[in-house]
Order: C-alpha cells, then structure tokens, then sequence
C-alpha cells in the first residue's frame, strides 16, 4: 500500500467520524495553541521589559534603608536619613541629581468625602524626573517650597479623579490627617510601576511628611529616617565606581563597615534583571504546562485510536483477508494517528494565533506570536501523534485474521 | 486447463486449537487432492471442522501440523506476511457474511484486494475497469457506487464474488456462500458460481444444503474433523464411502 493510499483511507475514516475526530484532536488543539499563546505572551512580556530598559536608561541607582534595631532601650539605628541624600550630592562625583522618598498614609478629606488610608510619597523636586512621571495638570513643587515646608500637595491621576470628579483639583484646598494643604498639580496617568500604583498617591514636600506624618524624637540627633534615595548618575561616568564611593561614603557616615551597612544599593539594571529572571521562570513554567497538554492530548489520540481499533476489528480481518500484511495494517493506523495530530496541529495553529491576537487586544498584556514556537508546537504534536499513535497501530496490526473476521 | 494439475494437495492436516488441558482437535489428519477447475462441495455436521478447514485452505491460517501445497507451493509453513501474499494472489474468499467494507462503494470494495498488491501496483483506472466488468459479470453494473447497506443481502454476496474474483485467483474458496440467503437468492449466487466453474476456475465451497452441493461435481463430507467420505455428483448417484482415515 502506497502512502498516498494509506493517507486517503486515513483521511476517510476521519471523516466518517468527524464528531469523534474532532473530540481526539482537541487535545492536541489546546495543546499547540497553549503553546503559541504562552510563548507569545512571555515574548510580549519581555518586549515590554525591554523598552523599559530602553526608556529609564541605565544610568539610574537606587539606595533603600534597612533599618537595623537597636537593643533594648537604644533607639533604632542607622537606614538613610535625609542628610544622606545631600552628602552624596555633595561627596560622589559623576551624580547629576539625587531624590529622596519617605512614605506615610493618612486619611484624606475634601468637602463630604474622606478617603482612609491614602499613601503619602514625600519627595524632593526631581522625583517626576527620575521616575519618568509627568504632570497633567498645574505643577510639582520646587526646591525652595520644600525648604519653606510649604504645605501643598500633588494628587496621583486616579486620586485626582476621586476626589474632585469633574472639578478642577487645582488651588482646592484639602485636609491631610488634619493638616489643611493646597492642591498645586495633578499627575499623568503612570500605570503600574512594578507593584506600586503611583496614581492613587498624594504628593507633598518630603519636609512636610518629616513635620506631621513621620515626626521623630530621634530626628534632632540622628536626622530624618527616609525610605529610598534615587541617584541619577552621568551616563558617560562609570557607574560602578560611583555605587562604590556612595556605599564608601554612606558607611562612613554611619559609622558602619560595608558588611554592616544598613542599605541596599540596586541599580536599574539589577531590577531588570530580576524581572527578567521572574519572567522566564514564569515561561518554563508555561513551557511545561503547555508540554503537558500536548502529551495528555497524545495520550487521548492513543486512546480513542485503541477504541477505533477495536471498533473496527472486522474492517481490519476484512482487509487482512484480502492480503494486507501487518505493515499494511500498521501504516493504516499510524496515519490515521499522525493524520489526527497534524490537523489537530493546524487547528491549534489557528486558535493558538488568534488567541494570542485576542488575548493580546482584551488585556494589557502584550502577545508576540514567535514563529519558532508555532514550528516547535506543531512539531512536538505530529511526534506526539506518532509516539501515541504506534501501540494502537501495532495493536491491530498484530491482531489474527479469523479472530478479526469472527469479531462481531 | 491441465486436468492434472493438482490446485489442492493437502497431507494429512491436523489443527489443534488451544493449549494444553482444554485443547480441541478441529482437524485430525486431512488428505484431500482438489485438481484446477473442479467444483468442490464440502458438508459435515456443525462442527466438523469445514470452517476450520477453509481457513487453512484459504490461508487465512496454518495447520497445526500436516501440509497443504497450494498449485504446487508448500504453504503450510508460511510466515503472516507471505501467507497475507498468497491470500493476495492466489485465493478469493467468499463469507457466509458477505464481510464487505462498511459505507464503502461497492467498487472500492471489489478493487481492495489491488491496494494490497505490492508486487503489482496498478493505476486506479486500470483498477476500477477491472472491478467494473467484474460488477458487470455478477449483474450489478447498476450499483456500482451503491455502499452495502444500500444493497440485498444477494447483491451483497455479488459485490463479494466480484471481489474474490479480481486478482485473478486460483482458488475461490466459500464459506458457506449461500447460507445468509433464501433459497431464491442462494440459487442465483449458485448460477454465478456455474458460470465461474465453466469458466475454468476452482471452487470449493462448504455448504449445508445437499440441493447446493448437488450443483458441484464432488461433494467432501466431513466428520469429526476428518473426511468421513467423498461423493461423485452428476455423473452416478452411488456413494463411494471413502476408507475412513486412521486416527493420527
Ligand atoms: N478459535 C477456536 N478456538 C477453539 N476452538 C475452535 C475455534 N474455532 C473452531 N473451534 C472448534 O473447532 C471445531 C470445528 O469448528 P468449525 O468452525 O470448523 O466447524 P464447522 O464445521 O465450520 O461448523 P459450522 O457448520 O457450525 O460452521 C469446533 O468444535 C469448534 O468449537
Ligand atoms: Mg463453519
């Protein structure tokens, strides 16, 4: 029996049973598509992560406290306090801009409306800057507001929104814990950034959050505690020599050694490279997942193959009896398996394409088809096909003429 | 066709089925010689053995122990795939259950034996005109793309005929052809096979009918798997009791 022959008997029999056939191949659809799709999303992903690194450059340092307590009695030692950030400015070489961050929450009210537990970023004026945040509306404070402890506020997008509606936030004035201050900006929309949503804080003068959010009784010897310094250095400097002397320097005025330093120093890259490590572990995880289905899918062709088998016992005594050998038989079966995972292959091609299409436009993850994936996917199932489609072959192949023919 | 020639020589066939303990002795000890062109019989009680015998005729399985020379070649020893080639060259195989392919064309199920045909692979037209000339000769030029279940039980048994008839056998071997049939139909299937035999070919075909077997030229008759005697048809009605064979 030529290939061809075995090919349209194979192509026959599928559709004698379109209903059933279809049900076999289902999981080799799921299959390929789950893999189209994941690997589509993860290459999204990593697109995204890419024009990140792109956009924020890598010129960016991040030194974040860790506050080490001391005994009993002591007061807690060390983390960064705000004279920190001024040091550095002052003392490292190569900085172009040094912001510091301290966070509180409070409860906000305007007119009617109170809103609990607000998060409250007090920053220094380039804090827009560095994060790569704009303003929609009004202004950010200046460096001279934040001396004076001027008593302003800048509302994320959503928090704008919330309060005010329709109205126009700017110059309103409102109560933060029980501090009246005046609304001077309005952020643009940000979105998430890692898992922070900037858009539902409200922005004051670091100055201001030392004085009535996060006072202090250590503050008169130790300095105002403050959460994260961000260090923008000079792309053409090298940036490792400039962690090593803000470090130097840090532990020195802490009085600390480097292994005893009570701060982390990252850079952009660092985080990057994090997310990137997430990201691919979360793709093998889908890589399995997918690599799963396609075996379980096999594993259902290999079933519904032994039922045909046997199902069609006399077909197969028929043709036995009229001279096909068991490699005739065999040949039969495997291509109908083969013949199975292929289409149910280019079905999974189809839906796997248009879901990542679909999937891609209903959220905002982004989704990159990969070529390779759609070959690797289709590839695995026609093996898939084969490897589970040789038992059921080989099963009727191996079955005796007169107990085939007698088999009612 | 050379009267001499010996198409069936069968030496003392036996065939045991199952092992061991609870073993059945289908045949013991078979020795029949069937020439080209005959028009062969067998009968026996149910249970005799004729099936049993068939299938190893037909090489649709092996003797247990004995040999069968089909037209002179020793196929008793045969492996699966060279009796699936003797079976595909040399013998057509008419059921009692017509055993044609479901939702099938009656044309496709008479040139399925030419999909097997390695050594000679033919063109699907060559094929088809084949298969249609011999739907033809068993009178269903009609129903060539009808599927069995658009067919009688008759017409079916037809498509099969045409079928054991299209790799140009030596051998038509029935397994009790007519026995699904009433009499009418089994009548015409019987014609059919008269004008085979006239034709040349060799059939041997189990039946239980003595109004069947008495068309044939010889009639075997079996009994507990063993010739119990041989009948002339036709040319005396005087029975010839064979000499019973010794137990093996
Ligand atoms: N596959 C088998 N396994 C075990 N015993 C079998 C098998 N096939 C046939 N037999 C036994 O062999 C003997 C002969 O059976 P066979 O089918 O040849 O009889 P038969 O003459 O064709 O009978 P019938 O007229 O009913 O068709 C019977 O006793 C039967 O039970
Ligand atoms: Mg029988």
């Amino acid at each position: 029996m030529k290939l061809s022959e075995a090919a349209s008997i194979a192509w026959e029999a599928i559709l004698k049973n379109k209903v059933r056939s279809f049900l076999t191949m289902l999981g080799i659809i799921i299959g390929v598509a789950a893999v189209i799709i994941m690997v589509a999303i993860s290459a999204g992903t990593e697109a995204t992560i890419q024009e990140q690194i792109t956009s924020l450059g890598s010129n960016l340092v991040f030194i974040q406290g860790s506050m080490k307590r001391g005994g009993p009695g002591q007061a807690p030692s060390g983390g960064l306090v705000f004279d920190d950030a001024a040091a550095i400015e002052e003392g490292v070489s190569g900085v172009t801009s040094v912001v510091v961050e301290q966070n509180s929450s409070s409860n906000i009210k305007y007119s009617d409306l109170t809103l609990a537990d607000i998060s409250i970023l007090g920053t220094t004026s380039g804090f827009p800057s560095v994060r790569d945040m704009e303003i929609a509306d009004g202004r950010y404070f200046t460096d001279k507001e934040i001396d004076r402890k001027q008593k302003m506020v800048v509302l994320g997008a959503a928090l704008a929104t919330e309060l005010f509606g329709e109205e126009d936030p700017i110059n309103q004035i409102i109560t933060v814990g029980t501090t009246k201050m005046t609304v001077i900006g309005v952020m643009a929309e940000k979105g998430l950034v890692g898992t922070t949503n900037y858009d539902s804080y409200i922005f004051m003068p670091i100055t201001v959050v030392f004085q009535k959010f996060t006072p202090s009784q250590f503050a008169r010897f130790l300095g105002d505690s403050i959460r994260m310094i961000y260090v923008e250095v000079d792309p053409d400097e090298n940036i490792e020599d400039i962690i090593t002397q803000t470090r130097l320097l840090l532990v020195k005025r802490h009085d600390l050694t480097l292994d005893t330093a009570d701060f982390t120093v990252t850079t952009q890259q660092d985080i990057i490279s994090t997310q990137e490590s997430t990201t691919s572990a979360f793709r093998s995880l889908l890589a399995w997942v997918a690599g799963v289905s396609l075996i379980v899918g096999g594993i259902g062709i290999m079933n519904i193959m032994l039922v045909s088998v046997t199902e069609r016992t006399r077909e197969i005594g028929i043709r036995q009896s009229v001279g096909a050998t068991p490699d005739d038989i065999r040949l039969q079966f495997l291509t109908e398996a083969l013949m199975l995972s292929v289409v149910g292959g280019l079905i999974g091609i189809g839906v796997g394409i248009g879901g990542a299409y679909i999937f891609g436009s209903l959220s905002d993850m982004r989704t990159v088809v990969q070529l390779g994936s759609v070959a690797l996917a289709f590839g695995s199932a026609a093996i898939v096909g084969a490897f589970f489609g040789y038992y059921p072959a080989n099963q009727a192949a191996k079955l005796d003429p007169i107990e085939a023919l007698r088999y009612e | 066709m050379n009267a001499q020639r010996k198409i069936i020589e069968t030496v003392d066939i036996t065939k045991v089925y199952g092992m061991g303990d609870i073993s059945v002795a289908a045949l013991s000890g078979v020795s029949i010689t069937i020439a080209a062109g005959e028009f062969v019989a067998i009968m026996g009680q149910s249970g005799s053995g004729k099936s049993t015998l068939m299938h190893i005729l037909g090489c649709l399985s092996r003797p247990t122990s004995g040999q069968y020379f089909l037209d002179g070649e020793d196929v008793s020893q045969l492996n699966k795939v060279q009796l699936a080639g003797v079976r595909n060259h040399k013998i057509g195989f008419i059921f009692q259950s017509y055993n044609l392919l479901a939702r099938t064309s009656a044309l496709r199920n008479v040139t399925l034996p030419l999909l097997y045909d390695h050594s000679n692979p033919r063109k699907q037209e060559e094929a088809d005109a084949k298969a249609e000339k011999l739907l033809e000769m068993v009178g269903l030029s009609g129903r060539i793309h009808h599927q069995p279940h658009e067919l009688s039980g008759g017409q079916q048994q037809r498509v099969a005929i045409a079928r054991s008839l299209i790799n140009d056998p030596v051998l038509v071997i029935g397994d009790e052809p007519t026995g699904n049939l009433d009499s009418h139909s089994g009548e015409e299937i019987m014609n059919l096979l008269h004008t085979l035999h006239a034709q040349g070919t060799t059939i041997v075909m189990v039946t239980h009918d003595p109004k069947i077997a008495a068309h044939t030229q010889r009639t075997i008759s079996l009994l507990d798997g063993k010739v119990d005697f041989i009948t002339h048809n036709g040319h005396n009605n005087t029975q010839q009791k064979q000499v019973k064979h010794e137990t093996v």
